[in-house]
């Protein structure tokens, strides 16, 4: 064969060699295609798939981990709730607005696809400068393309971070986390099982949108020329037909009608096919005529890789099918036959495993025979080259240095202030009535409830993080802070974290730097998680963020899960003069991987702190007691350090309140003021007796740091102060 | 007493059936979900047209939920006097099959909208308002983007002088005529608002200010 032709694809020749190897002869194009589609990077993890299993997945209330459509945890009295995460970076990059809109379409599919009622949508987004126009269209067309399906699918969507960098010019990141609730009993897996069983396709018509999506898109840099002639590769969503898709397949499964299913996302038919054949260690034959199409004339090969949105593969008894094609009716969502289960057989050298037969018609032309397992499971695993930048000994020796500059520090906490509420009053985050604390806040909290299942009596916490100024200057210790930052938000809102999923958003992986930095950054995790005791239940690894040869700056996001009992009564603190401002934890040393340090200094990296994790688990720990406390009493405003450290802290909460902020001169140390270290935690009036009898039970610190004044200004007694007027920054 | 029986109409894409009936059983009431084929409304005291996006909000808000089977028949009941009400997408739905006068265009700031609003209780002679004080504020919810409400100068001149706005929002936030947030038919007994009282009927969070508003409603069916 040509190489030129599978080279196009994204094939190398060592990939195509494996796959005649497989095959025992050449494929042919059919064959090549959907080798191509399920053996990139996006769909095999071929890169990473070696790195990730050094993450730590089970736990005591873990019920499905990775390699499932989503994670799912026990969360008490019969419920269970399922939790994924993906980027969309690419598409967004390309097409902003049905980028991310297909980018929550796909998410929703996932927690549906495990028998989930989607009840909550959560997004971390990292775009370009805000002055800059493209960018400002990037991230416009985002947060509408995540209002404008989510709103509509009916999903809300309730937290999640905004911040700029200048790296994510181009490559813009797109992570979202969605959340789901079962009853346990409803859980279903995605495998095609029961020989003479029926593949029945649900959803939309197939069209050529999306073909390559996985290949020609998702994995490979941006930057390049042809990348508008790539917007075809961008799926088109349509949250109509996903609202009817959830509502038709949850009332399958109600039903008992479904054996099995899977979405349809990356790869398309091909991907659905050859997953559920090869985890149901069955075959299967698929007639590709009766798939319904969109256009005329479309060939098999279009419509097996088509990544057209909102379709579902489900597998299903022939006794169940008129009940199900009834039902499919009722909700207005087409339902065809396009194939059957069949027997595993000898073949190709492999014993006893399934065969995907694709037919031009029933009884006509075999188009492609191929072992289901080969496509998805025998990708290449690659062991790439790793190497740290040559540079990292002497870009770690200088730490950043801002010198007694104040308008720098004030231009620091004025000019770069982004209110995200400009974002997430776009969305609907209040629908289920679930939302008990919502955006806005360090973590949400909502009901562990859903229509048609029911409510529980506990509440989940949900917090979505990532930091890529910290993983920049410290790829190891970056993801141990951020999972430590991410697990501390979700005791903000007084859940105990059980659990995390991730997005690993790296540059080009055949940069040694890039692999090096995946590396420590899944090490980093799988530390944190370990000592923390999180699973990690799922996740994404999104490679070839990169624009013109130059990778994002490593990015792993994280969204930790955790539980408390339902709150009877929760009433948000309004901060007032007078009110104490405690410390709990361990104040911040150095400005490393700060965004002052990024403002002020920012070739300067420094030596990022080091986070103990014993003392984060006792600060997580003991917050979350204290959280909880406000059954018997005022509790007080309780924040985690974020963004711009403890300074940028008082400056909200002069914006929000109104009130000033006094911080006193032993804090008011550049360190401890804009340090960014996620080990304590500030609350503000409350319960100082019950705080000071928690700290002491789990040997934390607490210090009286400042207070609430009249004046409405941030003072730092012996620094400076400034006022926080002014407009926040907005998007063009 | 009797127990009143609300049906909740669904369509396909309609979102918020669940939060109200949660709302209204929580107050007592039966509830029974209208799927959008069905045409018998006989056993039902009153009538929700809840939130959401029926049928994908295609054409524009409610242009075809009207053609759906169920309307003729509310349509024609709600004529003889059933209390019917419709939130958020439910309103406009009311607009476009004409039980309510106006229509719903996009905010004026062409944006969605998900905030809290302050709404002044501007009739109390309606199924939704006749328990509250006219002149007294109720804090709500809204969470749309076509929620600006507009008609011609006759129309509004008539909801002026028949007291037929029952709600108008204090700090008008989508740009609606005469900062109007809900109204009432000639014959009182349809209304349709923007703003989701079931969105404000949380004891944990103590947002209860929607619950008023279905109590009313159930006590003149009750």
């Amino acid at each position: 064969m040509d190489p030129d032709l599978y080279r196009s694809l994204g094939l190398t020749d060592d990939e195509y060699d494996a796959i005649c190897a497989l095959l025992g002869r050449e494929p042919n194009h059919l064959e090549l295609a959907m080798y191509s589609v399920m053996w990139s990077e996006h769909c095999s993890y071929k890169s990473s798939r070696r790195h990730l299993r050094r993450l730590p997945t089970s736990g005591p209330t873990v019920i499905m981990g990775p390699g499932e459509n989503a994670g799912v945890v026990d969360a008490g009295d019969g419920f269970a709730v399922a939790i994924r995460m993906e980027s969309h970076n690419h598409p967004s990059a390309i097409e902003p607005y049905q980028g991310a809109a297909t980018g929550v379409g796909g998410i929703l599919r996932d927690i549906f696809t495990v028998g989930a009622r989607p009840i909550a949508l959560l997004d971390s987004l990292w775009m370009g400068p805000q002055n800059e126009p493209r960018s400002s269209w990037i991230f416009r067309g985002v947060v509408s393309g995540i209002s404008g399906y989510g709103n509509a699918v009916g999903v809300p969507t309730v937290g999640g971070e905004i911040s700029f960098e200048p790296c994510f010019r181009g490559n813009p990141l797109v992570n979202v986390a969605a959340i789901g609730i079962a009853p346990i009993d409803r859980l279903i897996r995605a495998q095609a099982t029961g020989v003479g069983n029926l593949v029945v396709l649900l959803g939309s018509k197939t069209g050529r949108d999306g073909i390559g999506g996985v290949s020609v898109l998702a994995s490979a840099g941006l930057g390049q020329v042809e990348d508008d002639a790539k917007r075809p590769s961008v799926q088109v969503g349509d949250p109509f037909e996903e609202k009817k898709l959830i509502e038709a397949c949850l009332s399958m499964l109600d039903r008992q009608l479904i054996v099995g299913i899977q979405d349809l996302g990356g790869a398309g038919l091909t991907c659905a096919t050859s997953e559920t054949a090869s985890k149901g260690g069955t075959g299967m034959v698929i007639y590709v005529d009766t798939v319904p199409t969109r256009e005329p004339q479309m060939e098999p090969l279009e419509i097996m890789t088509s990544e057209s949105q909102e379709r579902m593969l489900a597998i299903a008894e022939p006794s169940k099918l008129e009940e199900l094609l009834q039902l499919a009716d009722r909700y207005e969502i087409e339902a065809t036959v396009i194939g059957e289960v069949v027997s595993p057989e000898e073949a190709f050298g492999y014993a006893e495993v399934g065969v995907l037969r694709i037919y031009s018609t029933r009884g006509g032309e075999l188009l492609a025979e191929v072992p289901a397992r080969s496509l998805a499971d025998d990708a290449p695993l690659y062991d790439r080259p790793i190497a740290p930048p040559a540079d990292l000994g002497e870009m770690r020796s200088r730490e950043p240095r801002l010198g007694g500059d104040w308008s720098t520090i004030q231009a620091f906490l004025t000019e770069t202030y982004f209110d995200p509420e400009w974002i997430y009053r776009q969305y609907d985050h209040q629908l289920f009535l679930n939302t008990l604390v919502g955006p806005g806040a360090d973590a949400a909290l909502l009901r562990v409830a859903a229509p048609g299942v029911g409510s529980s009596s506990s509440a989940l916490g949900v917090s979505v993080d990532g930091n890529p100024r910290w993983c920049t200057v410290d790829p190891y210790l970056g993801a141990i802070a951020t999972v430590a930052e991410s697990a501390l938000n979700v005791a903000s809102v007084g859940a105990d974290p059980v659990c995390i999923v991730d997005c690993l958003n790296y540059g080009n992986p055949t940069h040694p730097e890039v692999m090096w930095q995946l590396s420590q950054g899944i090490d980093g995790l799988a530390h944190a998680c370990d000592v923390l005791g999180l699973a990690v239940v799922g996740g994404n690894v999104s490679l070839y963020n990169e624009e013109n040869g130059i990778d994002i700056e490593p990015t792993p996001t994280v969204t930790t899960l955790g539980f408390r009992k339902l709150p009877t009564m929760l009433r948000p603190y309004l901060a007032q003069a007078h009110d104490p401002i405690f410390y709990l934890g361990t104040v911040p040393s150095s400005l490393s991987g700060s965004a002052l340090a990024r403002f002020a200094d920012p070739k300067a990296k420094g030596s990022l702190f080091e986070i103990d994790l014993d003392h984060q688990k006792r600060l997580i720990a003991a917050t979350a007691r204290y959280v909880r406390s406000n059954e018997d009493g005022e509790i007080g405003l309780v924040r985690t350090i974020g963004r711009g450290g403890v300074a940028a802290l008082a400056a909200s909460v002069v914006r929000r309140y109104g009130v000033g902020v006094e911080i006193f001169s032993e804090f008011s140390t550049l360190e401890k003021l804009f340090g960014e270290a996620p080990t304590g935690v500030v609350v503000i009036g409350g319960n100082g007796p019950m705080l000071r009898s928690i700290a002491q039970s789990f040997d934390l610190t607490l210090m009286e740091i400042g207070r609430c004044v009249d004046q409405s200004l941030v003072v730092f007694d012996g620094l400076g102060s400034l006022s926080v007027a002014g407009e926040p920054v907005t998007p063009r | 007493m009797k127990t009143p029986v609300v049906g909740i109409v669904v369509f396909p894409g309609s979102n918020c059936e669940g939060d109200v009936a949660e709302v209204l059983t929580g107050l007592g009431a039966q509830v029974s979900f209208i799927w959008h084929t069905e045409s018998d409304l006989s056993e039902l005291d009153a009538v929700i047209l809840p939130g959401g996006f029926a049928h994908g909000d295609y054409l524009r808000p409610g242009a075809i939920a009207r053609f759906s089977p169920v309307m003729s028949e509310l349509v024609s009941r709600a004529n003889r006097g059933l209390p019917v009400v419709g939130i958020c997408n439910g309103f406009q739905v009311l607009t476009e099959t004409g039980l309510l006068p106006g229509a719903l265009q996009k905010n004026a700031n062409l944006s969605f909208l998900c905030e809290e609003a302050v709404l002044e209780v501007a009739s109390v002679d309606s199924p939704l308002t006749h328990g509250l004080t006219l002149g007294t504020t109720v804090s709500l919810p809204i969470n749309h983007f076509e929620g600006n409400y507009t008609c011609d100068a006759a129309t509004l001149e008539s909801l002026q002088e028949h007291e037929r706005i029952i709600f108008r929002y204090s700090d008008n936030p989508n740009g609606s005529m005469d900062s109007i947030a809900g109204i009432c038919s000639a014959q009182r007994n349809v209304v349709g608002l923007m703003p989701h009282p079931e969105r404000a009927a949380n004891s944990i969070t103590g947002k209860t200010d929607g619950i008023s508003l279905f109590t009313s409603l159930l006590t003149l069916v009750r």
